[in-house]
């Protein structure tokens, strides 16, 4: 029999619940779960070739003329993922770096909109998102249309930009503050101390979980299946539903999981060894 | 006013100090002359470390009176950034930057503070650098350094940016008795080439031999104070005695 320790991933199993930095949870995926999606989606194929009758084409011939498709519904998942991150990255900076400044009210103000929308569902942000923001945005003379997967993107950003926030806030925090005294000693101003010293400490400390956070907006994309953006998740609806044949609805389903494992999973590792690397404080 | 050499670098006067109802400071007075090198010994929690940080406006003091060269810290319209340019610390844990090494540390201030041209500030640190003898480490690290050589290097960081007097703040506590040596070696020269020095230190053999007046303070007032030689052999006070037998 194969012990658990055989498998890479089971070893780094226990750390997959840790609660990283700002209290982002860890995506707990490990290869393991990689394992099953792929076993259960080779019985899946079985049981629905199974039912079929002598007609139709296979299960995997379905799959495969699907995949071209599939592939565009995933490539914007994943554009939506990085366009959500960079912006969500941008405002959360600012935001975070708002939430440690010396200004009172700009301080309460940062902290206010970052505990707002970190709390907030993101499926009831992205309905918001959706509702709230014009169908076209008129800049200059010129009539810019926003698209819903440009709505919705921008409604991910919104919780992204909130955990963000967290992160450089409490990563700033977690300098020792004899680094602060020891710039203020040799007469450095704060926002210098801040950009030669500090921050610079802080990005270390704040890779892992930021891609941990990447990898959790990543599989929260399909989210936005539900407010009508012809993602991988919403064309596989449309798939199942031009077909008509109930035998593919659960491989469909896992056929698009193992997508976002294969994408997601060198990530979560990815994090897992930067952890270890920079845990030598 | 305006300072001359003649007046004390440093003049505490009467300053009080709580850390909410905790008082800490509690009347001090003290004067430091221009290349004095004044030791401040006493027990723990006497309020040792709280006092030199007043010097360089890092803690701000409740009442009374700090000159340095003349001017008056106890004053919100105090130009810290300007003070702190004149007033060197060196502290118990060395704070170097972790993510820059030790020859950067060095020029870091000088370079972003000073505005200095980045050639003359290199030369100057790599001569600094060999000056607390540790040629050749220049692109080390923190990590990579002992506790003895980040401890010289923070000296030499705060020599970069030339102060007029140089405040040390139990800078061997946190060292193993090897390293102690290098590192009070290091601040014994200093002493020698005339820098200011106010060294706060359990080391009493080293402040018997570098400083000019010792200081002994206790529960946030300076019981008594005078040259060493007459400080070590005829102190007047009980509670310096009492220290004093403890700690010989």
């Amino acid at each position: 029999m194969k012990t658990p320790a055989s498998f890479p991933a089971a070893r780094a199993a226990p750390s997959a619940l840790r609660v990283t930095l700002a209290g982002v949870p860890a995506l707990p995926i490990g290869g393991r779960h990689g394992i099953m999606l792929a076993v259960f989606l080779a019985m899946s194929m079985a049981v629905a070739q199974a039912q079929t009758g002598p007609a139709p084409p296979s299960i995997i011939a379905t799959m495969l003329k699907w995949t071209p498709l599939l592939a565009q519904g995933f490539a914007l998942n994943i554009a939506m993922s990085f366009l959500a991150m960079a912006i969500g990255t941008a405002f959360g900076f600012a935001l975070g770096l708002g939430q440690i400044s010396l200004l009172a009210p700009l301080r309460a103000g940062a902290r206010a909109i970052t505990q707002f929308f970190r709390n907030s569902p993101w499926l009831v942000l992205l309905f918001y998102c959706m509702l709230l923001l014009p169908f076209e945005v008129r800049i200059g003379n010129s009539i810019v249309a926003l698209p819903g997967w440009a709505k919705a993107t921008f409604g991910l950003a919104l919780p992204v930009m909130a955990n963000v926030s967290e992160l450089v806030r409490g990563a700033v925090q977690s300098i020792p503050s004899g680094q602060w005294e020891a710039a203020e000693s040799l007469a450095f101003t704060r926002l210098k101390t801040l950009r030669m010293i500090i921050l610079p400490q802080c990005i270390k400390r704040m890779t892992p979980p930021w891609m941990n956070l990447y990898a959790i907006l990543t599989v929260a994309t399909p989210l936005t299946s539900v407010v009508g953006v012809s993602e991988a998740m919403t064309l596989t609806g449309d798939i199942l539903s031009s077909e008509g044949r109930t035998e593919l609805l659960v491989p469909m389903y896992l056929y698009l999981l193992m997508w976002f494992f294969v994408y997601c999973y060198p990530i979560a590792r990815a994090t897992a060894a930067l952890e270890r690397r920079f845990a030598v404080y | 006013m305006t300072w001359t050499p003649d007046q004390p670098l440093i003049r505490m006067r009467d300053v009080h100090k709580s850390f909410g109802a905790v008082p800490v400071l509690n009347g001090i007075s003290l004067e430091v002359m221009k290349g004095e090198v004044v030791c401040i010994i006493g027990p723990s929690g006497a309020g040792k470390s709280t006092l030199i940080r007043c010097i360089n406006a890092l803690v701000p003091i409740d009442s009374g009176s700090i000159l340095v060269e003349g001017q008056e810290l106890h004053d919100p319209r105090l130009d810290k950034l300007a003070l702190r340019r004149k007033v060197g610390m060196v502290f118990q844990q060395y704070n170097l930057f972790p993510h820059r090494t030790a020859l950067d540390n060095i020029m870091m201030a000088p370079i972003h503070v000073l505005r200095r041209d980045r050639a003359s500030v290199e030369a100057q640190a790599r001569a600094l650098l060999r000056k607390v003898g540790l040629e050749g480490k220049e692109n080390f690290y923190p990590g990579e350094l002992s506790g003895g050589q980040q401890q010289r290097v923070a000296i030499a960081r705060s020599l970069a940016m030339a102060p007029d007097v140089m405040l040390f703040d139990e800078v061997t506590a946190a060292l193993d008795p090897e390293t102690v040596k290098e590192v009070l070696a290091t601040i014994r020269e200093l002493a020698t080439d005339g820098m200011t020095c106010v060294i706060v230190t359990h080391e009493m053999g080293f402040a018997r031999e570098v400083a000019d007046r010792i200081y002994f303070t206790d529960r946030g007032v300076i019981v008594e104070h005078g040259p060493p030689a007459q400080f070590f052999a005829h102190c007047r006070d009980p509670r310096t005695r009492q220290f004093l037998s403890q700690i010989l």
